[in-house]
């Protein structure tokens, strides 16, 4: 028992942290252990921001490929349709023209690698490691090997997903939706196909996601330093709890769906295959007796959640930002952090609204209809709460908070625009048309992706200890508000006037077939596309940025450059192993900017007195 | 750098880290577990209407060996008992019995995992054979009959795979590919197509009598209960027995093991039970890591090892827990 008791943790003070750290570590760590195998939350989160903002570009190209076809069906794809064609063989890019296989593959690989692969670990997995722990004066996260295991099963899960490109039939091209039976029946040909890579780069996805999300609840709830109560942690941490707590109790029964259409797929058993199933004219020889819908609940019980996982984060890094940027405290504190909880447990009973048009019957549509209605309210409270935060802020419009302003009338649009999806008599003309596409990516790639980049912006001086370039950062601002809104605005007319999603050859199809699309709305294709093109062009400026700022950046003068309250800011830039020089204790709530009396306009929240 | 509360509970949460973590763990499994079971709900509830193993499917009943399952249920409680005296005995500091106890519970793991393995090759020796006219039965191959059958299908592929070597090794110098193998056969997993690759006519059933079963146009259902066993034509067979049967296969439509691609039930019953298998892998796995490795922490850090011991036990309960819901609803309702 002696034993036990002299190692039983202690808050460890400046002089005998020193001395712990240098009595345990003998030796340097070799790159291996400090870079790819480390156990820091923060190189962690770097690594996660790193892998997850290059899957983000390899999701925005898959798009551009798709963009290409839309706006120009049949023409072959300017640079890279031939290295298509010698990757990925002629079924799919035949003299650089992309097929209905590969644009199949491309939307589906887009939608799963943008949602599993690029927001969620940048959100949760860099900024939720980087940043918690440092915000609620942790150390570092609770288990910190599990958190090391976490970025290596979602690191194999991305190289899993990339390799079923190479593979033969394709990858996935279920749509990232992956309904049954098409997921089942699409490639009947390959016994391992790109959907069988799919499920189980998806069930290593998961898992990362589930460890991940018991490490970060563990780590609020019991690493948060002596006075951080939980009424004074930041929005932020608040915000990556009820992520985590979604990720929790959301993916399981994705997990269980994948296992059983694993199951389906090698085994030929029928859990998603309906009786009677008929495909090219012949009788599947299958048990039969599952349930198509079975898979859709199962699917969206996870995929709904999914949608708060990928903007909570993100409204908590922008909350952060707003506060420091205004110079005063966020409005209604307590409000966000009690609609932040309801969104947490009201997103558990809106997931049939995806569902409308399957036939589930009308009183299952009302009740998810109501619950849908319901949630909006704190989303609403959330975005008026952070609206009335500027009023009568002395305002700075640096690069983060010009993009975190972007953020608010952008995710608004992303959410009234959802309104009439949810009512299920409007959502009948609505469903599967560009007006979907439209709304929801409103809400995560201006919305969201607007917040990572404020992220990215505002904690960059302090994982690098240099600024990024204003001047750069401001032009990446402008042109990525400009042709995000060139984008995503005319996919709401394509869709009213009845522009369904998912056609490969879309702008063809709807000319030669006497459907009646005006030809100002197909021409809306080739706009679209050039915006897309106009997109990639401004964020060269933050890639050249991002990497140039590791050199030539302006080194930070002080360790809190933004001036903030919160604690990740009362650390050694960058942080080192262990964060806090001294033990870290929190006086007062995270927001006292302006307070009337102090000396300086904010109040770090390990000021005493 | 040290992680606070790895071992000591923090005052105002009263718990130590992985004590959170465990809970928050078994809540994610929860859900995992609570989709299988929701799904087996609608999967039943959605099932089209008559007996099984009639075309029309329908949902079996009665397929599982309740005596066996019934043991095992018994097996992994008293696992989840000596768990228990296993943590309690490194709290009153004695060591031994801790290994004694955790041992046990291993074993038990063990002896779980066996016996469903031996149910598991129970399910993949029966068979349901369906008609062309839309009936069914299910059933053994005669004993005899089978081993005949093997015998000779495996002499003949034997010869076969000698050609084919020979075969082979000619295409390898030639540089060509070789061909496939012929595999040998056994008493698992056969199929309609199987039997017609050795030219057999007729297969020999020892069928079985639950009453709610089908039989073949032109059999009468067994008259239940009259004690007389195993006659020529089922007249007199009773429930849990079986009577032998001539089928022909060219009045046979499929033959299929109890196997997940032969029903649905089958596929949640083998789905579930396997995800619950992995569980009781990995449990075992860990106790045993504990009782045999666990000698050099409890000298260093004895508390630790307790807390591990405490959140792997939860664990094992979690596990066992599944298993209280499993075993009624797969093998009682």
């Amino acid at each position: 028992m002696n034993t036990s008791t002299a190692h039983a943790p202690a808050h460890s003070t400046a002089s005998a942290h020193g001395a712990d750290h240098g009595h345990h570590e003998h030796h340097e760590p070799g790159f291996w252990q400090k870079y790819i195998f480390s156990t820091d939350h923060k190189v962690i989160g770097i690594q996660y921001a790193v892998t997850s903002l290059l899957f983000l570009l390899f999701g925005f190209l898959l798009m551009m490929a798709m963009r290409w076809q839309l706006a120009y069906p049949g023409k072959p794809i300017p640079v890279i349709g031939h290295a298509l064609q010698a990757a990925l063989g002629d079924d799919m890019a035949n003299n650089g023209v992309m097929q209905a296989d590969l644009y199949n593959v491309f939307g589906a690989m887009h939608g799963t690698i943008m949602v599993f692969l690029a927001i969620v670990p940048i959100l949760f997995g860099a900024f939720g490691n980087y940043v918690t722990p440092l915000q609620i004066g942790a150390p570092d996260m609770a288990f910190p090997r599990l958190n090391m295991a976490s970025y290596h099963l979602y690191f194999l899960g991305g190289i899993v997903m990339l390799a079923s490109f190479f593979i033969p039939g394709g990858a996935a091209k279920s749509g990232w939706t992956s309904y049954s039976p098409l997921a089942t029946i699409n490639d009947p040909v390959h016994v391992i196909n790109g959907q069988t890579l799919w499920l189980i780069g998806m069930v290593l996805l998961i898992t990362s996601s589930l460890l991940g999300a018991v490490n970060f609840i563990t780590t609020i709830i019991q690493m948060r330093a002596k006075g951080m109560t939980w009424m004074r942690l930041p929005f932020f941490v608040w915000a990556q709890f009820v992520t985590a707590f979604l990720l929790l109790l959301a993916f399981p029964p994705l997990e269980a769906a994948g296992i059983m259409q694993l199951v389906d797929n090698l085994l030929k058993t029928s859990f998603f295959l309906p009786s009677g199933l008929v495909v090219n004219g012949q009788q599947l020889a299958v048990s039969g007796g599952g349930s198509p819908l079975l898979w859709q609940h199962l699917f969206w019980f996870l995929a709904h959640p999914e949608v708060y996982v990928l903007i909570l984060p993100a409204m908590g890094i922008v909350s952060e930002v707003i506060a420091n940027n205004t110079r005063k405290p966020l409005w209604g504190y307590k409000s966000l952090v009690y609609a932040t909880l309801s969104i947490g447990f009201l997103a558990f009973i809106v997931w049939a609204h995806h569902m409308y048009l399957t036939g589930m019957g009308t009183r299952i549509s009302t009740f998810f209809q109501t619950t849908t209605m319901m949630i909006s309210i704190p989303s609403v409270i959330i975005l008026t709460a952070l609206f009335i935060s500027l009023w009568g802020g002395s305002i700075r419009f640096n690069t983060p908070m010009l993009f975190a302003l972007a953020f608010l009338p952008m995710f608004g649009i992303g959410g009234l625009t959802g309104l009439p999806l949810g009512f299920n008599a409007s959502d009948i003309i609505l469903h599967d048309s560009y007006y979907v596409i439209a709304h929801f990516h409103y809400v995560v790639a201006p919305g969201t992706i607007f917040g990572v980049f404020a992220g990215l912006y505002f904690w960059y001086p302090k994982a690098t200890g240099r600024m990024m370039n204003e001047t750069l950062g401001k032009i990446h601002f402008a042109g990525s508000l400009l042709f995000m809104n060139m984008i995503f605005a005319p996919m709401f007319i394509q869709g009213l006037h009845g522009m369904s999603r998912r056609m490969y050859d879309g702008g063809s199809t709807y000319f030669g077939s006497g459907v009646g699309l005006d030809q100002h709305i197909l021409n809306l294709n080739i706009s679209i596309t050039h915006a897309a093109a106009g997109l990639g062009f401004f964020q060269l400026f933050f890639i050249f940025n991002f990497f140039s700022s590791l050199v030539w950046g302006k080194r930070v003068t002080s360790d809190n450059p933004w001036q903030a309250t919160t604690l990740d800011w009362q650390t050694p830039t960058p942080p080192p192993h262990g964060n806090f020089t001294t033990e870290p204790v929190a006086f007062r709530g995270p927001y006292e900017y302006s307070v009337p009396g102090a000396k300086t306009d904010f109040t770090p929240q390990n000021q005493a007195g | 750098m040290e992680i606070p509360y790895t071992v000591k509970p923090r005052p105002d949460t009263g718990l130590y880290n992985a004590k959170v973590g465990i809970w928050l763990f078994l809540a994610s499994e929860v859900m995992l577990f609570g989709a299988l079971f929701s799904s087996y709900i609608l999967l039943r509830v959605g099932a089209p209407d008559g007996f099984w193993p009639d075309v029309s499917t329908g949902w079996p009943h009665g397929l599982l060996n309740i005596p066996i399952g019934t043991f095992n249920t018994a097996v992994l409680i008293a696992s989840s008992v000596t768990v228990v005296m296993a943590w309690a005995a490194l709290k009153a500091g004695n060591f031994a019995k801790f290994k004694g106890f955790m041992i046990f519970t291993v074993i038990c793991a063990f002896s779980f995992l066996g016996i469903k393995s031996y149910e598991y090759n129970e399910k993949f020796t029966h068979y349901v054979v369906r008609m062309k006219d839309g009936t069914a039965v299910t059933g053994h191959f005669d004993h005899e009959f089978l081993h005949g059958f093997l015998d000779k299908a495996n002499t003949r592929r034997d010869q076969k795979n000698a050609g084919l070597r020979e075969a082979n090794a000619k295409a390898k110098q030639e540089g060509k590919a070789p061909k496939e193998l012929l595999s040998h056969l056994s008493n698992r997993f056969l199929t309609l197509e199987k039997f017609g690759e050795e030219n057999v006519e007729s297969v020999k059933m020892l069928v079985d009598v639950p009453s709610a079963f089908r039989y073949p146009v032109g059999m009468k259902p067994p008259a239940v209960g009259d004690g007389s066993k195993g006659s020529e034509h089922g007249e007199h067979a009773e429930p849990g027995g079986h009577f032998e049967k001539e089928v022909k296969l060219a009045d046979v439509q499929s033959i299929a093991a109890f196997i997940p691609s032969t029903a649905t039930f089958f596929a949640i019953y083998f789905t579930m039970t396997a995800l619950h298998g992995l569980h009781v892998l990995g449990g075992a796995l860990v106790l045993g890591y504990f009782a045999f490795f666990g000698r050099k922490m409890w000298h260093q850090e004895p508390e630790r090892l307790t807390n591990r011991v405490e959140v792997a036990g939860l664990f094992w309960h979690f596990v066992d827990l599944v298993w209280i819901f499993l075993f009624p609803v797969v093998y009682l309702l």
